[in-house]
């Protein structure tokens, strides 16, 4: 066990697999000679040469695209986008590719890629630095999607999608990638995509969340002293370990999902729809969401009134306590 | 290496467009001619035949690509086996220079999962509908290749329009960068649908645009069967000996609608497209392998009956598949699917059965 920060584990998941499995290869921009923007893949380049760590030239549905055509030689390809609103141009070959290919080879052939990215605001950052894009990812059928919030579970997220035998994409929440340290695994270390994670403990609401705003909950967990207040980190959105939602939801009967991306059609309106749909006689109040606003992402100024803050989650909890 | 502005000059071998008289193509004996000649016929009727079949209502919408066998054939026929295609709708039977049968094309057509064909059982991608996103692939492919070390190469097909698309830009600059060894093989049949070359691009040829790249342009007759196939086949030693990618643009002309769906009537010159079918590419290789004394009447017929029988049985049997069961909505889309999946099979196979919910 090391005591790493988020973009640590990140950067020692890659150490580990690159070692196990001599097929997979980093690519993206500044991802070798400068080890990415955030030394996400610091060093890599140096130990496993500037093939297997490849600095692309700056062309995100290039990068993506080309991932396409080195699966089907052979590779599996982990592609780095370097900010999540920088990886908008892969939706492209995201949606009429990556996640289709499979399904029109009839099941034939396979596309072990990842595609990574620090996502989420907080961090003083210029304008499309600070997007959450999950929702366009799980939207899109035949690939699956993970956004840890430990380093813990950076690393062996990370794992599990380089080894996953589908197309995965996994946001890192770049709020915490320094700020948060714990305890991680040395060595091989994989934590299996479809599996929430029971953060707190609790009897009286469940927070839903994922990512950077799961130490968000734990946070108003501790201001709501009088509350037994359980904490779901949902880890990966799809797979949904929907088991574990339901579960909690039966448990406490009341649940508020948190998340920083725009509401509408946001990842919380479908656990919503969810939990309206299978644990309706279990719920003791509304689902309640807390969210980002429909708008842009804001100037970094007043950021923190866009970002769902420890406020309004309690706000949201008190409110349905008192339903 | 320094790259040479792109050839302005259409390469041509066979003699018949600008008075220059027939050439020869080094190391193309009779059997090669007359090979090529077989799979240009094979494509022909192919495509003749699909129209008819959309007629009748027995294929959907069907991407016709009349007078455009000349440059499908005069490449693959530069390939070896082990080299990748990767086409696009233009070039949808182009696995049948493969081996691929014609029912499995065909089924593609109408729709059924049988015209799903595993890339590599022939080393030819699938069918990409969108423009130009399959040219990033292609290079994807080449370079993974490259670096394991094998010496196979990959060529995408692409029409004129794709070359305005950023992933022809991406796609082409990333394989010049890591010497991918891929051949881009752009269609300039100067239509996109309705809109013309000149309304595509301001650049004076297409093969222009290699030089931005760092990669060799060519200009070829694309319905010079032998002039593409000696562009290719030198395209692939450059890719063989490292050297990278090239670009070829061969030259043709949309001499039928885009697809079954168009009316090209509101937009083309039709004086043009007689004109046009006047020399398209099948009997212009005819002719110059009659003036070479190799192909005879009779061996033309029999060449022309074996076409029409493999597609007569391609239909037969692309007819005869089994309607896809609706399981097929939940397989293959990924290896290890959401359990969701299943129950909704099971209550989508409760429902047309007749149950409620």
């Amino acid at each position: 066990m090391a005591e790493l920060s988020i973009v640590e584990a990140v950067n020692d998941a890659f150490h580990v697999e690159l070692e196990r499995d001599p097929t997979v290869m980093v690519m993206g921009e500044d991802v070798g000679r400068a080890g990415g923007v955030f030394r996400a893949t610091a060093g890599l380049r140096e130990k496993f040469g500037p093939n297997r760590c490849f600095d692309t030239p700056l062309a995100e549905a290039g990068i993506l695209g080309s991932a396409v055509g080195l699966c089907m030689a052979g590779w599996r390809p982990v592609c780095e986008m370097q900010y999540d609103a920088f990886s908008y141009p892969c939706l492209d070959q995201l949606i009429t590719h990556v996640g289709r290919y499979r399904w029109r080879t009839g099941g034939k052939m396979s596309f072990p890629l990842v595609v990574r990215m620090p996502y989420g605001g907080g961090v003083r950052a210029p304008e499309l630095h600070d997007d959450s894009p999950e929702t366009y990812y799980v939207h899109t059928p035949g690939v699956k999607v993970a956004i840890p919030s430990t380093p813990s579970d950076a690393k062996g997220i990370l794992a599990a999608a380089i080894r996953d035998p589908d197309p995965v994409v996994v946001l890192e929440p770049k709020l915490h990638y320094r700020t948060l340290k714990g305890e991680v695994p040395d060595g091989e270390h994989v934590v299996p995509l479809g599996k929430a994670r029971l953060a707190r403990k609790g009897d009286d609401v469940t927070l839903v969340a994922y990512g950077s705003m799961v130490p968000l909950c734990e946070q108003a967990a501790d201001v709501l002293e009088d509350v037994s207040v359980e904490v779901l980190d949902i880890r990966t959105l799809k797979p949904l370990d929907e088991d574990a939602l339901l579960a909690s939801a039966a448990k406490t009967g009341r649940v508020v999902i948190v998340q920083e991306a725009p509401r509408v059609c946001g990842f919380a309106a479908e656990l919503a729809a969810i939990l309206a749909e299978k644990a309706i006689l279990d719920l003791r109040g509304p689902v309640l969401r807390v969210t980002g606003y429909d708008v842009p992402y804001p100037y970094w100024q007043i950021e923190d009134s866009y970002m769902p803050s420890v406020e309004r989650v309690t706000a949201a909890v008190r409110k349905l306590l008192d339903f | 290496m320094a790259v040479l502005p792109a050839e302005r000059d259409l390469r041509r071998v066979i003699g018949d467009a600008d008075g220059a008289g027939d050439r020869e193509v080094d190391g193309l004996g009779e059997q090669e001619l007359l090979e090529l000649y077989r799979s240009m016929v094979l494509l022909r009727t192919y495509d003749e035949r699909s129209l008819v079949y959309h007629r009748q209502g027995r294929i959907g919408t069907y991407a016709i690509f009349w007078n455009h066998e000349a440059m499908q054939v005069g490449v693959v026929h530069a390939l070896d086996d082990d080299d990748w295609i990767f086409p696009s709708y233009r070039e949808s039977a182009i696995g049948l220079l493969r081996g691929m049968p014609p029912a499995t094309v065909l089924s593609w057509w109408r729709g059924h999962p049988a015209g799903w064909w595993s890339p590599e059982d022939y080393n030819v991608a699938s069918i990409c509908v969108p423009i130009a996103t399959h040219v990033p692939h292609a290079a994807g492919l080449a370079w993974g290749k490259k670096l394991k070390g094998e010496r196979a190469c990959a060529v995408a097909f692409f029409g004129d329009g794709a070359t305005s698309e950023g992933s022809f830009h991406e796609g082409a600059n990333l394989a010049a960068v890591t010497g991918a060894p891929l051949i881009l093989l752009c269609n300039n049949n100067q239509w996109a649908i309705s809109t013309p070359i000149e309304a595509q691009t301001h650049a004076e040829t297409l093969a222009d645009k290699a030089i931005g790249y760092g990669m060799p342009g060519v200009r070829v007759d694309g319905t010079d069967v032998l002039a593409v196939y000696e562009a290719a086949r030198e395209a692939v030693a450059r890719a063989r000996a490292g050297e990278g990618p090239t670009f070829i643009e061969a030259l043709s002309y949309r001499a039928a609608p885009h697809a079954t769906a168009d009316d090209p009537r509101a937009y083309i010159d039709l004086a043009r497209v007689e004109e046009e079918k006047k020399r398209e590419c099948v009997g212009r290789f005819e002719g110059y392998l009659r003036r070479a004394g190799i192909l005879h009447d009779d061996l033309a017929q029999s060449i022309r009956t074996e076409a029409a029988d493999a597609m007569r049985a391609g239909i037969t049997a692309a007819e005869a598949e089994p309607p896809a069961d609706v399981s097929l909505l939940f397989e293959h889309a990924y290896v290890d699917p959401p359990a969701s999946f299943e129950s909704d099979l099971e209550e989508l196979r409760r429902i047309q059965g007749g149950e409620s919910g």
